[in-house]
């Protein structure tokens, strides 16, 4: 998704928002090639062997995140008018939306990636995820 | 709580051998990685963090502090580097990915402000990676 936001927070004064998000206060705003990771879990139909139809979830995405953010001014967007547009607070949206609206699965989480190095993951509280453990992972490409 | 990751790259060199044993036993062990002249890679490192919102400000850390301690305590140390001549965890430790990683860990836990460390991955090739989650 390329969508533009600014960060800037009513409450502080315009030092502090410069202060705390530097040159993503510029007041112009600017812009990123989101990358969303939508992640579902759930036991095998013997039947089907799927989980779910990846195609619905496809659907589902497009209808409810992609064409909402999609070459949008995230300033702009209902869920932003008393919250900053921060990846965070973008990435809790979308969970939150795909939830109520994709149920055919369980919705285990959701990455966004806002550029290469910065990645956001919620909720990250899925079973497992404070185990302590150490492990090496062989990714197989298919 | 939600998780935070910032990437890194270093590129370094590395060999692995142990002198409590013999050549053979190295070659066999460790293969092609025993060369004492070394081979280099070049890592990706993450650094996931975990944390709640701030309501006001939106963020649970300021990505860019992230970016300096990383810069600070991982990267300037080992980029460019030869792992084990010139990093002293690795004088006494096989710079394998999996002590990488938890050398990283090491290096970085209670640095980070406001967040807790939850992961650190190491590539040290695009398909081969490790995680440590910290002993909890």
């Amino acid at each position: 998704m390329s969508a533009s936001h600014r960060l800037n927070c009513e409450e502080m004064s315009a030092e502090e928002n410069r202060a705390v998000y530097g040159k993503c206060n510029n007041p112009h705003g600017h812009g990123h090639n989101y990358v969303v990771e939508v992640v579902v879990g759930g036991e095998v139909d013997p039947e089907t062997g799927m989980v779910c139809d990846l195609g619905e979830l496809d659907r589902c995405v497009m209808k409810e995140i992609v064409d909402r953010f999609d070459f949008a001014n995230l300033n702009f967007d209902a869920a932003f008018q008393s919250r900053v547009p921060t990846t965070e607070n973008l990435n809790i949206e979308i969970y939150k939306v795909l939830k109520a609206a994709f149920t055919e699965a369980e919705l285990v989480e959701v990455r966004v990636e806002e550029t290469a190095k910065n990645l956001f993951a919620y909720p990250g509280a899925y079973p497992g995820a404070n185990e302590a453990r150490a492990s090496s992972g062989k990714a197989v490409g298919v | 709580m939600i998780l935070l990751t910032r990437k890194a790259e270093f590129s370094a060199s590395h060999y692995y051998w142990n002198d409590a044993w013999t050549a053979e036993e190295n070659a066999r062990v460790f293969g092609k990685c025993a060369n004492r002249n070394g081979h280099g890679h070049n890592y990706t490192l993450e650094v996931t963090v975990a944390g709640e919102i701030n309501p006001k400000t939106g963020f649970v850390v300021d990505l860019k502090e992230l970016k300096d301690v990383m810069e600070r305590e991982v990267v300037s140390v080992y980029d460019h580097r030869h792992l084990n001549l010139e990093v002293p965890e690795f004088k006494a430790a096989q710079p394998t990915t999996e002590n990488i990683a938890i050398a990283v860990w090491n290096r970085l836990e209670g640095k980070i402000a406001g967040a807790r460390l939850h992961r650190v991955r190491v590539y040290e090739m695009p398909d081969l990676f490790a995680d440590y989650y910290g002993e909890r």
